[in-house]
């Protein structure tokens, strides 16, 4: 019996890989250890070795192949004293990129019915007839980081994995060979340790891009972040600067449990003196991030590891850079509001499409920015619809959804015409288990209900 | 029972009960005790006594209710940072420290008035009443603060000697803690990466005894503090905190080690705090007697004073400057209490420096 290989998962995340190259061809004799393809993954690029032994019997997916899904045969060995005849051909199917959220939704999600075309509103940043190249959010992250180290020597990036192994999600890939050891620099695992040089160089004059393997591990040096970055302007009376971006992903992952999976937008969004910013999709990475770099202030950027390997269009423009502090409409509608950010804006998204097809027309915000907050375009909309609802990859309590709630009622008092909805991920840490994970985060389902229920609907 | 600074040693004590550590890495040049021309004695007697006189009217001050909050004198340990910064390069090198700053500053030359008008809380303050005495900045100095958060401005230290080496700007950075701060993990974070990384950096541990009222051999399991940079590999000086030729002997010492591109070096400075941590110590950990005798034996005023006298400059000199710097602590104190408060809208300044 041919033993079948699979395309391995190499990563919490990893839905599918680039086969880049194969180290061995048909009618090779393998044994376990032997390495036998170079398989790129959405954070670095593996070596796949060989568990058993036997001969090669077929390659069935040709190296320089993308979009390998996960599970897809890759290749077939046959055991000892088999033919080494080829495999009944199992065809690759080498999925299109497609924007599927990474997290399957529940079985009892309704199938969204027939989705109508989304009607995205185009950024008001964006001339019409733009060119956009496609991108993904960790390219384009990457790309404005490039963009803004070229223009200017005083902004260096540090952290952990950042240089030599190219990024833990593979956001620095590349910088190291532009710029050098003088300017990507790897750290010691010292968080606070680097979060407060990174402060001080700051205040020293450069413009150090600090990043965090994931914000989790920033809370080792949030004293750095709120003390050191956030009060200095201030407690100098305007004397001393602090401009320096803090980066990283933020948010669950994917079966990484309770210490790994934590949205720390509503600590950071509640402090003075910081910029907060959590962009969805790639032109917003790119135009976001090389705004925060060349901000004056200290800004605190939260990205999404699901979000990292998503692709979108981006402005094909020379210095793609977005204002700080604006929300946008990704999607017009009469009805309803629904507000979120970052991963949230997808499942928005996907909610409005749904519901659409019921009649019902929801306007999708996404905030970008969640400090300062762009109240006035939220009221705007609130005004239009009449309902809101805030969609939060996050816990309720002490939430951006709670501070848009007080907004309205302060604010918009007179245009609700139903209580503001938060739909936010259940207040529990985050579980391992499969399940119990999916019942813990916000999902379309969830936000579809929601809506109903606003638009009496339910 | 506090260990009495080392009054006479100006080079590096030696441990009797633990040997050195055997190595055979380059170590910096034994310090020798600065030779200070009469002038430059006479110039650090004005520094110092300014920062006595200072202190002593702030804690005036504070009693009077014209200073709010916290409020850390530098009574004691005057010899410290005029000592360590007399030795720096204004132009190009920066200072950091903790939140006891005031006399780092008034070392630096800045207008004792701007900070006492800090203190007070006013608009003419020089972080514009806004930080008050523990968070006080020059950037025109290269005075980077002022920091409230015990063990921060090591890591912020290191970043600004990181931006030196970046720039390539030939300036060192010098970051002040004390003993207490010493057992913060970000400094040895700090350490770590600046002997990694050869960043020109002089670490100073300013050893008052007293961490809060935890006193050293009460909190510190090597409570030879300049020998916690060894795993590093960072060399480390024990230098008389209270005469203030040694000190600048060993910031020479520092300097020259750190200048010459071979990374970081930790000085312990052995000084001692007259006052209380704040002023709102009851000072139950030690005894009058014991604060007392270093203030007979040891103080780093009267020993200058004594060597200024040996140097052929008159008492009535001497005298001259008591004078002139109790006139210009009595302006600065005039100044602080009349200048106004900040503006009311000067609450919603300067949170961030763009508008978005």
């Amino acid at each position: 019996m041919a033993i079948e290989l699979k395309m391995p998962a190499l990563s919490p995340t990893m839905e599918e890989g680039t086969l880049a190259k194969w180290l061995v061809k048909e009618g090779d004799t393998v044994k376990s250890g032997d390495i036998l393809a170079e398989i790129e993954t959405d954070k670095a690029t593996m070596e796949y070795e060989a568990i058993d032994e036997g001969t090669i019997a077929s390659i069935l997916v040709p190296e320089g192949t993308d979009n390998v899904k996960v599970g897809t045969v890759i290749a077939t060995i046959a055991g000892e004293g088999e033919e080494a005849a080829p495999a009944p051909a199992a065809t690759p199917t080498p999925a299109p990129a497609a924007e599927v959220p990474p997290v399957p939704a529940p079985a009892a999600a309704p199938a969204p019915a027939a989705p109508a075309p989304a009607v995205r509103a185009a950024d008001p940043s964006i001339p019409e007839g733009t060119a956009t190249v496609k991108l993904t959010v960790r390219e384009a992250l990457r790309d404005a980081m490039a963009e803004e180290m070229r223009a200017d020597d005083r902004i260096f990036v540090m952290g952990e994995e950042v240089a030599e192994y190219q990024g833990a999600y593979k956001v620095t890939q590349g910088l190291l060979d532009e710029f050098g050891a003088r300017r990507v620099i790897d750290t010691p695992i010292t968080e606070y340790g680097f979060a407060g040089l990174g402060t001080g160089a700051a205040m020293g004059g450069l413009k150090p891009i600090i990043e965090f393997m994931t914000f989790n591990f920033a809370m080792q040096a949030i004293d750095h972040i709120i003390n050191s970055a956030a009060k200095t302007n201030y407690m100098s009376g305007g004397q001393m600067r602090c401009p320096i971006v803090f980066r990283g992903p933020n948010g669950a992952a994917s079966r990484v449990a309770a210490q790994h999976s934590q949205n720390y937008a509503p600590w950071y969004a509640s402090v003075p003196g910081l910029i907060v910013i959590a962009p969805y999709d790639a032109a917003d990475a790119k135009g976001l991030l090389k705004a925060a770099i060349r901000s004056e202030d200290p800004v605190v950027f939260l990205e999404n590891e699901l979000l990292y390997g998503r692709s979108f269009d981006v402005p094909d423009v020379a210095d793609y850079v977005l204002p700080i502090g604006k929300a946008r409409v990704m999607r017009e509608g009469k009805d309803v509001t629904i507000v979120s950010y970052s991963i949230g804006v997808g499942l928005a998204l996907e909610a409005a499409d749904a519901l659409a097809g019921e009649g019902i027309e929801a306007e999708v915000i996404d905030l970008r920015t969640i400090r300062p907050l762009d109240i006035a375009t939220v009221l705007a909309s609130l005004k239009k619809t009449n309902r809101l609802v805030v969609v939060e990859e996050g816990w309720p309590t002490c939430s951006i959804a709670s501070e848009l709630a007080m907004v309205a009622m302060e604010q918009g008092f007179d245009d609700l015409d139903a209580p503001v909805v938060r739909v936010c991920n259940e207040d529990v840490p985050l579980p391992y288990a499969d399940n119990l994970e999916k019942a813990a985060l916000v999902d379309t389902p969830r936000v579809i209900a929601a809506v109903k229920a606003v638009c009496n609907r339910a | 029972m506090a260990k009495e600074p080392a009054r006479k040693t100006a080079a590096p004590k030696k441990t009797a009960s633990t040997p050195a550590p055997a190595t055979n890495r380059e170590q910096p040049s034994e310090p020798a005790p600065y030779q200070a021309t009469p002038e430059e004695l006479e110039k650090f007697y004005r520094e110092m006594l300014l920062i006595r006189r200072f202190e002593e009217k702030a804690g005036q001050l504070y009693g009077l209710g014209l200073i709010g909050g916290f409020c850390h004198l530098y009574i004691g340990q005057e010899a410290v940072a005029v000592g360590l910064q007399s030795a720096l390069d204004g132009d190009k090198d920066s200072v950091i420290t903790g939140y006891r700053d005031h006399g780092h500053m008034l070392a630096y030359g800045i207008d004792p008035k701007v900070i006492m008008a800090e203190l007070t809380g006013r608009a003419a303050g020089i972080s514009r009443g806004k930080g008050g005495s523990m968070h006080m900045f020059s950037v025109e100095h290269k005075f980077y603060g002022g920091h409230g958060i015990v063990g921060a401005q090591v890591s912020l230290g290191t970043g600004l000697a990181f931006a030196h080496k970046y720039r390539g700007d030939g300036g060192v950075a010098m970051a002040y803690f004390g003993d207490g701060a010493a057992n913060q993990g970000q400094v040895y974070e700090s350490f770590n990466m600046a002997e990694l990384w050869k960043l020109p950096i002089i670490f100073v541990i300013e050893n008052n005894q007293y961490a809060m009222g935890t006193s050293v051999n009460r909190s510190s399991a090597e409570d030879q503090l300049y020998r916690r940079g060894e795993s590093f590999r960072i060399p480390g000086m024990q230098v008389d905190g209270m005469d203030v030729l040694a000190v600048r002997g060993a910031a020479e010492a520092a300097l020259e080690w750190v200048r010459a591109g071979k990374g970081p070096i930790l000085l312990e400075l052995k000084t001692y705090r007259y006052r209380g941590h704040s002023m709102s110590d009851p000072a139950k950990y030690r005894s009058r007697e014991e604060v007392q005798a270093v203030r007979d034996k040891s103080d780093a005023i009267e020993h200058l004073k004594k060597l200024m006298l040996d140097a052929g400059i008159t008492e009535d000199k001497v005298k001259d400057i008591d004078k002139e710097i109790r006139q210009i602590v009595s302006d600065a104190a005039d100044f602080a209490e009349s200048a106004p408060e900040p503006e009311l809208h000067e609450l919603y300044t300067d949170v961030l420096v763009e508008q978005y």
